[in-house]
């Protein structure tokens, strides 16, 4: 994780074009509520790596205890906990109109837990065992999603240009012609610009599909997407973040 | 009865009815006849008993019901015929003396009462002494009670007048009685043994048909014991031969299509789904064991050499930076054996939803025409229009995704580039979504066996690939009460996946 941990601190210090205060990315307190301790130390020092402040609470009632404390940026919570379910946390939250974003960590994988943890009022949910860097780029993603900026019609990467009204896409003022979902797989990526965006991310979100594509079928969209985008033009826009997923943001490569 | 240990065990003795009432009728008896009574109570517990009983009493009401109206309304009928004839002679008699004086009366009364099958007569004066008639003696006070109705009272004919009775026998007879102009009684009766007679004939009818009820409640008894309740107590015998351990075990069909067949049939049905889920299971461990077990050796070998070798830092960071990427495919095998695990068990939980299977044939096409294209291969989608179907949008989706992966790993010759066709249609109940390629194909012997887990032909063993992509096709296939089938593409091979099609105008 440490190649991942000096790319957030590189993208923190850096100006990232448009989009002005993407160093929200970096520096965010998270609140992990998890009973399983190892893992839950795992994950901590994991955020602490990438730039975060990770706070644990064993149990669902110090949970709640903490995240009625608020503060939090994102809180990660656990569904099964001893003491307290962890769905029943997320709902006393919605319950108070505390919109903190909610991941939601669960061993049961079946699709229909998804939508009960969905409409529990979770933002996300990941399905134990997880990566941690798909964990890192959903807590990162989620974190962004709470800002304001989301409204905006016209997303702006470097000198890449999207409306989301009329689907035009220009790069250098030249028009780039996109099929219906290379442009749904470029409005996403642009949506979180500047951040880690996993290929299971891209296949829930595009795609909605929640499964296992055997093949990496979603680097073969990125590749065709990638040469529409960054053909002919020195700056590469489109990112691969090895061993997470990709990235658009204008800037070098970071590592 | 206080055993011993009867407290203890009294969460057993009250288990069921059965033992309870069994363990009741035994408290009852003396020890002695304990068990003579218990294989008594047996017979009256089992059902043939019951049935045998209610037929019994139920018939040999009815035939009582039917005995009894028949006796009454008859006798009702000869009564009212005995007075009617009574009252004829007595106008008759009366019309004799009226013309004739009493000379011509009691001849009248001679000529009767020697008739063969005579009516009864007696004539008196007004002191009550016999002039005429056939009856020895009227009971006393009898004849005062004139022109009343008609009434029953013991009588004794005559002896001279009736040969064939050696002595005067009391008879029962009914007897009116008529007072004459001159204070002269006349008394005319009938014998009441024709209508005891006829009661006696239905009292044995009775007896009869009670003895024929209780004969066919007997071979009722015996037919349901041995036809019915034997075929019964085949099913208890072979569920508890189940419970025992041994699931190949099923009920008998003896193809009457009877109940007790469509009850065999029902129930074997369930054996085979059970047994299918147990093998399911076994499978599934199995599998586990065998696939799993090799890359955690894997992991676990390279782990401990890399400790044992030289500390260096590169040393380790390959050794983690390897052991990552094996346990990711560890957790992808794991995480596909778990759905197909689920799926097969119908426990995904997701309610079917109306869906267009050409719909998601065309996305998942277009998933898939990058990865096409960068190989070099050639893919078709033809799914026109809508083919509505009930099913899980995911499910399906990866069920073809898994197809399409697989024809454009495996359905290519050494010299060519994969062809691939998928292509949806509606054929007539039904939607058929097939995946061809112009590979090798499967030869026909290997059909049945790559739906299997982790079945890998020789030819694609250095293919990537899990050999779980099929088995969880045909996991979603019986989700959807679908099928599936390969087939020969002619060159190569076409596998077809088959969902019922849903109602038109859905999805």
């Amino acid at each position: 994780m440490s190649a991942l941990s000096v790319f957030f601190r590189l993208a923190a210090l850096l100006p990232l074009g448009v989009v002005e205060d993407d160093d929200m990315v970096a520096g965010m307190r998270i609140l992990v509520i998890e009973d399983d301790r190892e893992a839950a130390q795992y994950l901590a020092r994991g955020l602490k790596e990438a730039g975060h402040v990770a706070e644990v609470a064993a149990d669902g009632h110090a949970g709640a205890l903490a995240v009625e404390g608020g503060g939090f940026d994102v809180v990660v919570v656990d569904r099964m906990l001893p003491g307290r379910d962890g769905l029943s946390i997320v709902e006393e939250m919605r319950g108070r109109d505390d919109a903190t974003p909610v991941l939601i960590l669960s061993a049961l994988g079946q699709v229909d837990d998804r939508v009960v943890g969905l409409r529990a009022g979770g933002d996300d949910y990941l399905t134990k065992p997880y990566a941690f860097s798909e964990l890192l780029a959903r807590i990162e993603a989620l974190a962004r999603r709470r800002r304001p900026g989301d409204v905006e019609t016209v997303y702006r990467v470097g000198d890449l240009e999207l409306d989301r009204l009329s689907h035009a896409v220009t790069r250098a003022g030249k028009d780039v012609p996109l099929q219906p979902r290379e442009f749904r797989l470029l409005e996403y990526l642009m949506k979180n610009a500047g951040q880690v965006v996993t290929r299971t991310m891209l296949l829930e979100n595009v795609w909605d599909y929640h499964f296992d594509p055997q093949t990496n079928v979603i680097d073969v969209h990125i590749s065709r997407l990638r040469s529409k985008l960054d053909k002919g033009f020195d700056k590469p826009l489109l990112h691969t973040v090895r061993g997470a997923g990709y990235m658009i943001r204008d800037g070098g490569r970071p590592t | 009865m206080s055993r011993p240990g009867d407290a203890a065990r009294g969460p057993q003795a009250t288990r069921g009815p059965e033992a309870g009432r069994g363990a009741a009728s035994r408290a009852a008896e003396a020890p002695a006849t304990a068990h003579r009574w218990g294989a008594f109570g047996r017979i009256v517990r089992t059902t043939a008993f019951k049935l045998s009983l209610v037929y019994l009493v139920v018939f040999t009401a009815a035939a009582l019901f039917l005995l009894v109206y028949i006796a009454t309304s008859t006798t009702d009928l000869l009564s009212r015929q005995l007075e009617e004839t009574i009252d004829a002679e007595i106008k008759g008699l009366a019309e004799q003396y009226k013309s004739g004086g009493l000379n011509r009366l009691v001849r009248a009364v001679d000529a009767r009462s020697r008739a063969p099958g005579a009516s009864l007569y007696l004539l008196t004066d007004f002191a009550g002494n016999r002039i005429a008639g056939n009856v020895a003696d009227a009971p006393a006070g009898l004849l005062d009670a004139a022109d009343g109705d008609a009434q029953p009272v013991p009588y004794q004919r005559l002896q001279s007048d009736v040969a064939e009775e050696p002595r005067a026998k009391t008879h029962e007879a009914l007897v009116r009685i008529h007072i004459l102009p001159g204070g002269f009684r006349l008394l005319v009766g009938r014998d009441l043994a024709e209508r005891e007679q006829f009661r006696a004939i239905l009292r044995q009818a009775f007896q009869v048909s009670v003895g024929v009820v209780i004969l066919l409640a007997l071979g009722t008894w015996v037919f349901v014991t041995r036809r019915v309740l034997k075929r019964i107590d085949a099913v208890s015998e072979t569920t508890k031969r189940i419970v025992a351990g041994d699931l190949s075990g099923r009920i008998a069909v003896d193809g009457s299509g009877d109940e007790f067949d469509r009850l065999a049939i029902s129930v074997n049905a369930m054996l085979d789904r059970i047994e299918q889920l147990m093998h399911g299971l076994k499978e599934v461990s199995d599998n586990i064991a065998h696939d799993l077990k090799t890359p955690l050796t894997r992991l676990r070998t390279r782990l401990e050499v890399a400790l044992a070798g030289p500390p260096t830092l590169i040393a380790y960071r390959e050794a983690l930076e390897a052991t990552v990427e094996d346990s990711e495919g560890l957790i992808r095998t794991f995480e596909a054996l778990l759905r197909i695990a689920r799926v097969e068990a119908g426990s995904t939980g997701v309610a079917l939803a109306p869906l267009d299977a050409a719909a998601i044939a065309r996305e998942v096409g277009e998933l898939y025409e990058p990865v096409a294209e960068e190989e070099g291969a050639t893919m078709t989608v033809d799914a026109p229009g809508s083919a509505p179907v009930m099913g899980d949008r995911n499910l399906i989706a990866q069920a073809l995704a898994n197809l399409v992966d697989n024809a454009l790993k495996y359905g290519h010759r050494p010299d060519a580039p994969a062809r691939v066709r998928l292509s949806v249609r509606r054929v007539a109940e039904a939607v058929e979504i097939a995946v061809a390629d112009a590979g090798p194909g499967v030869p026909e012997a290997d059909r049945e066996r790559v739906l299997g887990r982790f079945v890998r032909l020789e030819q694609s063993r250095n293919a990537p690939g899990s050999g779980l992509g099929l088995s969880l096709v045909q996991a979603v296939a019986s989700l959807h009460k679908g099928s599936l089938t390969l087939g020969d593409a002619g060159p190569g091979l076409v596998v077809t996946l088959t969902i019922p099609a849903a109602e038109r105008g859905e999805g």
